[in-house]
């Protein structure tokens, strides 16, 4: 179940006017796993999804979901899709509880509303007007409404931009119950620290293109050189300690006292730098290994910040 | 599979029950919104009473109000089939409600039932209201009720389809602004206050082919002047129609 892939995209091309914003893209969803189309502005997420979504017709390649073309077998999809748009999607005037108990009444079997209202920490503002909600509330509510009818699948475009801190962790929670109980999510974002936390994959996007997919570790890990920081006495002989690691293993002493190894830093390495250490009467402080972070990844990748 | 609260359990409710709920809901929307209220209740109430009171148009032989109930209900549809439905249409597009509707179980086509179904609800509304106002003020209405059941028919036909044509094609504050402009246009020049023989013989001809002329000198027709049928004005209606629903379909944009 795990394995079956439930989002195929291959190939991709969506062009507007001149502009290309989707540009030969692969994309893979497993059954059951959060998917994160991580990029910045303009890389292409929200055309990508919403291809998926049946919203747009690729100008080249195809897109299956769930086994089924988005925009032929659009109606046998759309009930067994949740989505949720960057943004809009309600009646201005419309109150939030009614609006999902609406949306709930297009489905078969929903969830209980107002639990889910609950759950959201919308029940202070169920009788507010949508215009009058603020932006996280808006968000959530689009979320309640992405999630109501029970389905398989959900897209969630940019969830938890605009959110506070507390009210991004109560999305995230929502989202890992969601993946627990075996629904499919994909999700865009241009937060790293979203990704790597709730992504079992992530796609990076830069360009109309996915430029790297993985997990998160393996992201992190893949081709990145990460960094092993410790401090002893000054003057160390680091020509001894670098025989003893692998090649390609580089080693200073930053200020006296304070070295750092780059290369490949797995747990031999941490051990065998010990066991020097241990060889040479050394008392290593402060022993850290700093790991490439996907914020990191992406720099290499794309040699563009994320946020800009 | 466990029995988690989001465990997957997909389906579309039944297309009727769709409807239903989803013709409630706008109509519940409508009769919320103060503006709309406006156009569909107030105006044509007012106008109703206010010329039949007071003797400001000549309206020609016969008592004011039996000349005024037939154009008011005329008004009537022309403010929820047109100008109420282009504008909630237009800023329900404009919020990107269309976008997700279709992102929902319900098809396009049962959204625009239900979007009829609510326009012919809120008519029913402002049928019943008028014609409880213009009896009290006197009214003494004739002819077949069929006729005017297929002639209130035919101009929402027609007015709708004008009315998503514009909402469909236009921004929504355009459309806000064209749609009340249109409305009043109408109101004075599209024989609901003013008698059309009040106009030049040539503006008189082409306010005639007009929808709103052809439902309110129809209607007149019947329950005025007795006429069992005005196939005239209900073959302009029947073309109108055609002509804004076709265009409605084939130029409307979701987004």
């Amino acid at each position: 179940m795990r394995n079956e892939s439930v989002v195929q995209v291959r190939g991709l091309v969506k062009r507007y006017g001149t502009t290309t914003a989707v540009n030969g893209l692969d994309l893979d969803v497993r059954a059951g796993t959060v998917t994160a189309v991580l990029g910045p502005n303009g890389a292409g997420k929200t055309t990508t999804v919403e291809t998926c979504e049946g919203y747009r017709r690729p100008d080249a390649g195809t897109v299956r979901v769930l086994g089924l073309d988005p925009v032929a077998d659009a109606a046998r999809l759309r009930p067994r899709v949740g989505v949720m748009l960057q943004s809009g999607g309600v009646y201005s005037g419309a109150r939030a509880g009614e609006m999902l108990r609406h949306t709930a009444r297009l489905h078969a079997h929903p969830l209980d509303v107002d639990a889910l209202i609950e759950r959201l920490g919308l029940g202070s503002c169920g009788r507010t007007a949508y215009r009058r909600l603020s932006g996280g509330q808006q968000q959530r509510l689009a979320l309640a409404m992405a999630v109501v009818g029970r389905p398989e699948l959900v897209f969630l475009d940019e969830p938890t931009a605009g959110l506070d801190p507390q009210a991004r962790r109560s999305t995230w929670d929502l989202v890992r119950e969601l993946r627990a109980d075996g629904v499919t999510t994909v999700l865009t974002t241009h937060f790293m620290d979203e990704a790597e936390e709730l992504a079992d994959d992530v796609a990076i996007i830069d360009g109309g293109r996915v430029v790297a997919q993985g997990s998160p570790e393996e992201l992190c890990r893949g081709g990145a050189e990460n960094t092993l920081r410790f401090t002893g006495r000054p003057g160390l002989d680091l020509g001894s300690l670098l025989k003893a690691l692998p090649d390609g293993t580089a080693a200073a002493e930053l200020t006296p006292g304070a070295y750092r190894i780059s290369g490949t830093v797995d747990p031999q390495l941490l051990a065998t730098v010990a066991s020097w250490c241990a060889q040479h009467g050394v008392m290593a402080d402060g022993i850290a290994v700093e790991r490439h972070t996907l914020e990191d990844v992406f720099l290499e990748l794309t040699g563009k910040e994320l946020r800009s | 599979m466990s029995g988690g609260t989001y465990t997957p359990r997909p389906g579309a409710a039944p297309a009727g029950r769709m409807i239903v709920a989803q013709a409630a809901f706008e109509t519940k929307m409508l009769l919320r919104n103060g503006e709309q209220l406006l156009l569909t209740v107030v105006i044509p109430s007012l106008v109703l009473v206010l010329f039949s009171a007071v003797d400001v148009v000549d309206t020609g032989e016969g008592r004011a109000v039996d000349f005024l109930a037939p154009g008011v209900l005329a008004l009537a549809v022309m403010s929820t089939a047109f100008t109420g439905q282009a504008i909630a249409t237009g800023f329900e597009r404009r919020y990107g409600v269309l976008k997700r509707l279709g992102a929902s179980p319900l098809p396009r086509w049962a959204l625009m039932t239900a979007k009829t179904a609510s326009v012919l609800v809120t008519e029913v509304l402002q049928v019943a209201l008028l014609t409880v106002i213009a009896l009290a003020l006197g009214w003494s209405p004739h002819g077949s009720p069929a006729a005017v059941f297929l002639l209130l028919l035919l101009g929402t036909a027609a007015f709708s389809g004008l009315g998503l044509l514009m909402a469909g094609t236009l921004r929504a504050e355009a459309t806000l602004a064209a749609a009340n402009l249109v409305f009043l246009l109408l109101l004075v020049g599209g024989g609901v206050i003013v008698p059309l023989e009040r106009f030049p013989g040539a503006v008189r001809a082409v306010l005639e082919l007009l929808p709103i002329s052809a439902l309110s000198d129809g209607l007149r027709d019947v329950l005025q002047g007795g006429a069992s049928m005005p196939w005239g004005a209900a073959g302009i209606l029947a073309v109108w129609a055609v002509l804004g629903l076709g265009a409605a379909a084939a130029f409307f944009r979701w987004e």
